[in-house]
């Protein structure tokens, strides 16, 4: 039988909720890692393994590891205590956070953290260790990178689902950078990406992204959502193309692709920086199936509103079964799932702290 | 000469530490030199104190005696025989 459960990482912990059997609902284990944020956590698509990042506000960040889908966790003890992520000493710099971990589609025990200030790790041994990537790092454009109001953060990494040199990457506020070189050099993928804080014409970088995603079948088509506007480009980052005509806002924080089905994606709009609320006062995840080019609002079984809480970038997931399961988290502590690809949604657990991401993960 | 690092309890608790590190040190021996001197020891607990730059994280404090560094000079704080350190969460956070 399948064992599947939603890992819910907080500002001041995790929570890990699981279904139940008997009546569909979610029963979630109590609050672990207090007081640390818990702000990024990844699955190891080969053995399920779980990795998470903790900032424990004291005394910084370290990864904890799970074996058993979240039921017990482990830190690297004594000698092997090290910091797992940490700047090499030639760039007098200080980690801040780590808000992505990836494992690699294509190399065991690779695994990939994005950090800030925005850089990128990787690690070759399952995620104990990670080595900054220095191509990255010294890329020419990297001194002129302004943070976005959540920090000059790397928050998204998408490893290719086939090519183990080509790695896709998004850092706020720069945008999209793309090696194909593994990760010796990396090439702005920022065209088309219009910015109303950018002057005309739009730059190779700046841009505000907020997420980016794909499906494995078909790498080259992208989803993007930006500081406003989600796009979509057709060849791997090279140009994109807008596609949020039909949505209520073009501001929001989450982008997710259907495990199985490429044209299908989710956001949740936001009212743009008039007030960064839900659109329409309401929690609306948005459906396209067909690519960008029309939308569908998914509410049934969400609270009629008004509610004013925000949804973060990695606050939305999705899961691999099929129909999928959907999940978001809100700053005021909800949680949601949809089990029939959105069309149905219902609470997953409340009272939470803020929720900064939430992973769904089935062994 | 000799000094003495207390660890605070929910450093102790997270990594195993014990109440108090004893540390030889060279008689011009600064707090960063002591700090320097735990993480050799003790690199779970160092890593902890310092960040990867060797700055004290921001929501830790160090004390030489009742006196926090912050007032002295942070890690250039010159040490006498027998000092003793208290390391301490700050107080922080909401």
């Amino acid at each position: 039988m399948t064992d599947h459960a939603l890992v819910i990482g907080t500002r001041k912990g995790m929570v890990v909720a699981r279904p139940r059997a008997s009546d569909g609902g979610w029963d979630a284990d109590p609050l672990l890692f207090t007081p640390s944020p818990v702000t990024a956590v990844a699955s190891d698509p080969r053995t399920g393994r779980l990795l998470a990042a903790l900032n424990n506000p004291f005394w910084g960040v370290s990864i904890a590891v799970s074996d058993d889908l979240g039921r017990t966790w482990t830190e690297p003890a004594r000698e092997a205590d090290t910091a797992p992520i940490a700047f090499p000493e030639h760039t007098g710099t200080a980690l801040r956070d780590v808000w992505q971990l990836r494992f690699s589609p294509t190399e065991p025990d690779v695994v990939y953290a994005g950090a800030e200030p925005a850089a990128l790790f990787r690690s070759e041994d399952g995620g104990m260790t990670f080595d900054l990537v220095e191509g990255l790092w010294n890329h020419p454009h990297r001194p002129s990178w302004k943070p976005g109001a959540g920090g000059l953060c790397l928050h998204t990494v998408l490893p290719d689902p086939t090519d183990p040199d080509t790695v896709t990457i998004a850092i706020s506020a720069a945008g999209v950078y793309r090696s194909t070189d593994g990760g010796a050099t990396w090439t702005a993928r920022n065209h088309g990406i219009t910015a109303a804080f950018l002057p005309d014409p739009p730059p190779e970088f700046g841009q505000c992204v907020h997420k980016v995603d794909l499906h494995p079948s078909r790498p080259e088509r992208m989803f993007l959502q930006h500081h406003g506007g989600v796009y979509r480009s057709d060849d791997a980052g090279g140009s994109w193309t807008r596609i949020d005509a039909g949505l209520p806002a073009d501001f929001g924080f989450p982008l997710v692709v259907h495990p199985h089905r490429p044209d299908t994606l989710y956001v949740l709009p936001l009212n743009a920086d008039v007030d960064r609320t839900p659109a329409g006062h309401r929690y609306q995840v948005h459906r396209s199936d067909d690519a960008g080019a029309t939308w569908r609002a998914l509410d049934k079984g969400l609270p009629e509103g008004p509610c004013y809480a925000s949804v973060l970038r990695d606050a939305m997931c999705a899961d691999t079964l099929d129909p999928a399961g959907i999940y978001f988290g809100t700053r005021d502590g909800w949680v949601y799932a949809s089990r029939d690809d959105g069309e149905t949604w219902a609470e997953v657990a409340r009272h939470l702290p803020d929720v900064l991401c939430v992973r769904a993960v089935t062994r | 000469m000799n000094v003495t690092v207390r660890i605070p309890g929910a450093l102790r608790d997270l990594v195993g530490a014990p109440a108090a590190v004893p540390l030889d040190l060279p008689a011009d021996a600064t707090v960063g030199d002591a700090l320097a001197a735990l993480d050799a020891a003790l690199p779970a607990v160092g890593r902890r104190v310092r960040d990867e730059t060797g700055a004290l994280r921001p929501h830790v404090n160090v004390f030489v005696g009742a006196d926090n560094i912050r007032d002295l000079a942070m890690l250039a704080t010159r040490l006498e025989d027998d000092a003793v350190l208290n390391v301490l969460p700050a107080l922080s956070g909401g």
